[in-house]
């Protein structure tokens, strides 16, 4: 690791924190130091992705989205260009002439995020203007599919430019279709629950952030909207990192998951807490980090409450064989990510 | 400031009116905490805490003074209803209020602290009794600016907290600290000096008002055939003996208390520590029946005290007692088995209760005393007769430190109002935040700090406090082990878990507003609050 890589390291470290009620579990508290409070926490935060956009009723994207603009906007002192993927973020967005982001942003395709991003990147070099910054964002469809192509080749070339995929499990955009990110099992319009084995297929799909480590690129992780401190964390140190960086944000979308609007963070906490969707860093190839989980559950209590998994819990005609299998995934990633290790939930005062 | 390479004004998303989209809105409310909800003094718990969180502890314990004048012996004598109430008993452990109360008023005791009095009201106040129910209403009717004097029949104040509350659970040079503060204030206590005829000395004091909180101190009797030589004692006596006596009371190297009340437990803990080898509780009920609390009885257990459950005394001849076993029977009543056993003890101490000595007030017209020689008294505290209020032990309630204390209290504020010729209306009460209204997620896990206690030979043989007070560090980390129920406590959570970006944050101290032009009524903030203050309301149209 270099000298410059340890530096930054050490500042956007979560701080430990001494026990002030709720630790850095809230987004703020009032009895923690200004700086190590989140920047959502901050009535000067910059809202990014401000007011009146058109996403559902409790879009984790949304969410996910400000959270992520905001702290590296925080980050860079406000100096970045975001290049967006079709996809919801783009269309409940920016319906022309009207926009939500208070940033500069562009738009071209579905499937060339990752490659107008790398012109931009390459455009600020060419003019000299090093303090710009340059971020693409897409959806899973956007990232996964369509754009896997140009996010590959960015990869490989190590643009200076961090890509995030909000990762809501399919295309909720154009009607909640099948993506390469949909779980097994979930229901989507090109994967009803009729027949045999209802939902999507087990053994298909590709786990981005692990192709991404593949790539050995600088910097990827994976983040949630239901933990905000270690979102805003990976993304200051991602900004304050050169080349291809890559995070991979946990964004459930009540419309096409079929729940509750208000249960968003919720349903993302149990993915985190199940192990379905581990939280980790890696470097250069390398997992170096993972939050341990805090209060375990099973699969089925993150399943039970959406509705595209509803044929699983059929009264009478329960589905244990898939649910075991889901569990095996999760049991996999608690393995693989060392997620059940003891961490000391009580910050000392 | 304008960000960085924006040129359109024009065409923002704000023009677009999202909250058209809602039928449900957000709206903040305050609950009440459940800690509050129990406390039988009515102190605003959850706001003192919130102070305490801060490390303002001058700030916390003014917000305990407002209600309770003597916290470090509320710390230490009360039984904690909040603590019993406490939704952090649902996470892992109650928030330990009580040693958080102590810690603030021997932090009071330490520094020096004093409380603000109103102006002089220029009307006196007559109190009769100087234990927690009458301190606390001569406390509080001085803070209003009335002049009192207080007339106490025995040598000491303090009633029960000294003459049935030994020292090794409440320190006299606390309790005396306590009371001085409030004999500072300008309230006169005139102590060996009983009142036969109220009217009488009303008309010649000047007295515009009257509390009358003369406690219960007649012990209640037991009729067990017993020989001449039997030595019997009750409880009353006994403890008091041990403060106004040159000399504790003799009682031999067994003793036998006969009730199953916080008093019996009082009693044998202090035979313990007189030097009795043996200290016998018997009581006709079960443990789960008993009165006495758990956390006494399970300290005199420690310290050695013995109990027999389920037994009558039925004759007692020189040195050997006759007990009868019970039976519990199916409505749970104890019933006579006909069986029998005997022990062997040199003293007997009854300790089956109190009544009140009614006769002084029984010459005043209007008061009324009930069947079971408690006085009858209405909602404002008020006896039969016109200006004479009453509570404490005397009155129909539990009896506790803690209700004589808010029956001091209340009958201040109305006593007050009477003066004043208003009616006092205590304010509304809001709804309880229970558990089921909080996000327990936020907060972090963290156990509860233990108050460490004396040594066990110690707690045998002398009369030293058996629990010692928290430090500074852990009254702070007991303090935020609060969960805040129902009332914000600014963690910023709905402010950012709103993907519309709705929630105005009005800066430290001011909370936050909703915008309801952009809130679509999702209701995350609702779900992700962790201290459940706010709630849902169905939009009009």
């Amino acid at each position: 690791m270099t000298k410059a890589k340890t530096k930054s390291k050490a500042k956007t470290a979560l701080q430990k924190v001494k026990f002030y009620q709720t630790g850095t579990l809230t987004v703020g508290n009032r009895l923690m130091d200004e700086d190590a409070r989140s920047v959502q926490a901050s009535m000067d935060r910059s809202n990014a992705l401000t007011s009146g956009h058109r996403a559902c009723q409790g879009c984790g994207e949304a969410l996910g989205a400000r959270y992520a603009i905001d702290a590296a906007m925080r980050a860079v002192n406000n100096r970045i260009v975001a290049v967006n993927a079709t996809g919801c973020l783009e269309v409940f967005t920016t319906p022309y002439p009207e926009t939500a982001w208070s940033i500069p942003w562009i738009h071209s395709l579905f499937g060339n995020a990752a490659a107008v991003a790398t012109g931009v990147a390459a455009a600020n070099r060419v003019k000299g203007r090093k303090d710009v910054k340059v971020i693409a964002q897409g959806g899973d469809g956007g990232t996964t599919d369509i754009g896997f192509g140009c996010l590959s080749g960015m990869f490989e070339r190590n643009d200076d430019v961090l890509y995030i995929c909000y990762d809501n499990e399919a295309y909720m955009n154009t009607g909640v279709q099948r993506s390469s990110a949909t779980p097994p099992t979930a229901r989507t319009a090109t994967t009803p629950s009729v027949g045999d084995k209802p939902g999507n297929v087990f053994g298909t799909g590709k786990n981005l952030p692990l192709i991404a480590m593949a790539h050995n690129i600088p910097y990827v992780a994976t983040a949630s909207v239901s933990d905000l401190h270690d979102l805003e964390t990976k993304v200051t140190r991602a900004m304050d990192i050169k080349g291809s960086r890559y995070i991979h944000i946990f964004v459930p979308c009540p419309l096409g998951w079929g729940t509750a609007a208000h249960d968003t963070i919720r349903i993302a906490r149990l993915a985190m807490e199940s192990g379905l969707f581990p939280l980790f860093e890696a470097e250069h190839g390398e997992v170096n980090s993972s939050s341990p989980i805090r209060r375990q559950v099973p699969v089925e209590d993150y399943l039970r409450p959406q509705r595209r998994f509803a044929h699983l819990f059929k009264k009478g005609h329960e589905d244990t064989e898939s649910i075991a299998r889901l569990q095996a995934m999760a049991d996999a990633n608690i393995k693989r990510f060392n997620l059940l290790r003891k961490h000391n939930q009580r910050d000392e005062l | 400031m304008k960000p960085f390479a924006i040129t359109l004004d024009v065409g923002t998303s704000l023009a677009n009116h999202t909250g058209s989209w809602r039928n449900e809105r957000p709206v903040y409310l305050d609950r009440l905490p459940p800690c509050n909800a129990a406390c039988p003094a009515g102190e605003n718990i959850q706001a003192w805490l919130y102070h305490a969180e801060e490390g303002d502890y001058h700030a916390a314990w003014q917000e305990i003074m407002q209600h309770n004048p003597m916290p470090a012996i509320m710390g230490r004598v009360c039984y904690h209803a909040c603590e019993g109430a406490c939704n952090r008993g649902k996470v892992d452990e109650a928030v330990g209020i009580h040693a958080v109360e102590r810690f603030l008023g021997d932090e009071a005791q330490k520094k020096g602290w004093t409380v603000d009095c109103a102006s002089p009201s220029g009307k006196n106040v007559l109190v009769i009794g100087a234990g927690p129910s009458g301190l606390s209403a001569a406390y509080h009717l001085a803070r209003l600016g009335h002049a009192v004097t207080i007339h106490e029949a025995g040598p000491f104040s303090g009633g029960m907290m000294r003459f049935g509350i030994p020292k090794y659970r409440l320190p006299r040079e606390v309790l005396d600290a306590e009371v001085q503060r409030i004999l500072d204030m300008g309230v006169t206590l005139k102590v060996d000096s009983k009142v036969d005829d109220i009217q009488a000395l009303m008309k010649d004091g000047g007295f515009d008002a009257c509390f009358v909180a003369v406690g219960a101190h007649l012990a209640k009797r037991a009729n067990i055939p017993a020989g001449d030589a039997s030595h019997i004692l009750d409880a009353v006596s006994m403890l008091r003996g041990m403060e106004t006596e040159a000399e504790p009371p003799l009682l031999g190297r067994r003793v036998v208390v006969y009730g199953g009340g916080n008093t019996a437990v009082d009693v044998a803990r202090t035979a313990k520590r007189l030097g009795a080898s043996e200290a016998l509780i018997v009581y006709r009920r079960t443990r789960e029946q008993m009165p006495a609390h758990d956390f006494e009885m399970e300290e005199a257990e420690e310290e050695g005290v013995l109990v027999h459950w389920l037994r009558t005394i039925k004759q007692i001849e020189d040195t050997t007692f006759t007990v009868e076993k019970m039976a519990l029977n199916d409505d749970g009543w104890p019933e006579p088995t006909g069986e029998f056993e005997t022990i062997e003890a040199d003293t007997l101490v009854l300790a089956l209760g109190q009544d009140v000595d009614t006769s002084f007030l029984e010459k005043v017209p209007g008061v009324n005393i009930a069947k079971d020689g408690v006085v009858d008294v209405d909602e404002t505290m008020m006896t039969g007769c016109d200006g004479i209020f009453a509570g404490g032990d005397m009155v129909p309630a539990e009896r506790t430190v803690t209700v004589a204390v808010g029956h001091g209290k209340k009958a201040a504020r109305n006593i007050d109002a009477y003066l004043r010729r208003f009616r006092y209306k205590p304010p509304p009460k809001h709804e309880v935040a229970e558990f089921e209204n909080l996000n327990s997620w936020y907060y972090t896990d963290a156990d509860q700090r233990v108050q460490p206690a004396l040594d066990l030979i110690r707690r045998q043989t002398t009369f030293q406090e058996v629990l010692g007070g928290l430090d500074e560090t852990n009254a702070l980390f007991e303090a935020r082990r609060c969960l805040s129920c129902g009332n914000c406590f600014e963690c910023d959570n709905c402010y950012g878990v709103c993907p519309d970006n709705a929630v105005i944050k009005l800066g430290p101290g001011k909370r936050f507003e909703f915008n309801y032009d952009y809130c679509k009524g999702c209701g995350m903030c609702v779900a992700e609050c962790p201290c459940g203050a706010i709630k849902m309301v169905p939009e009009e149209n």
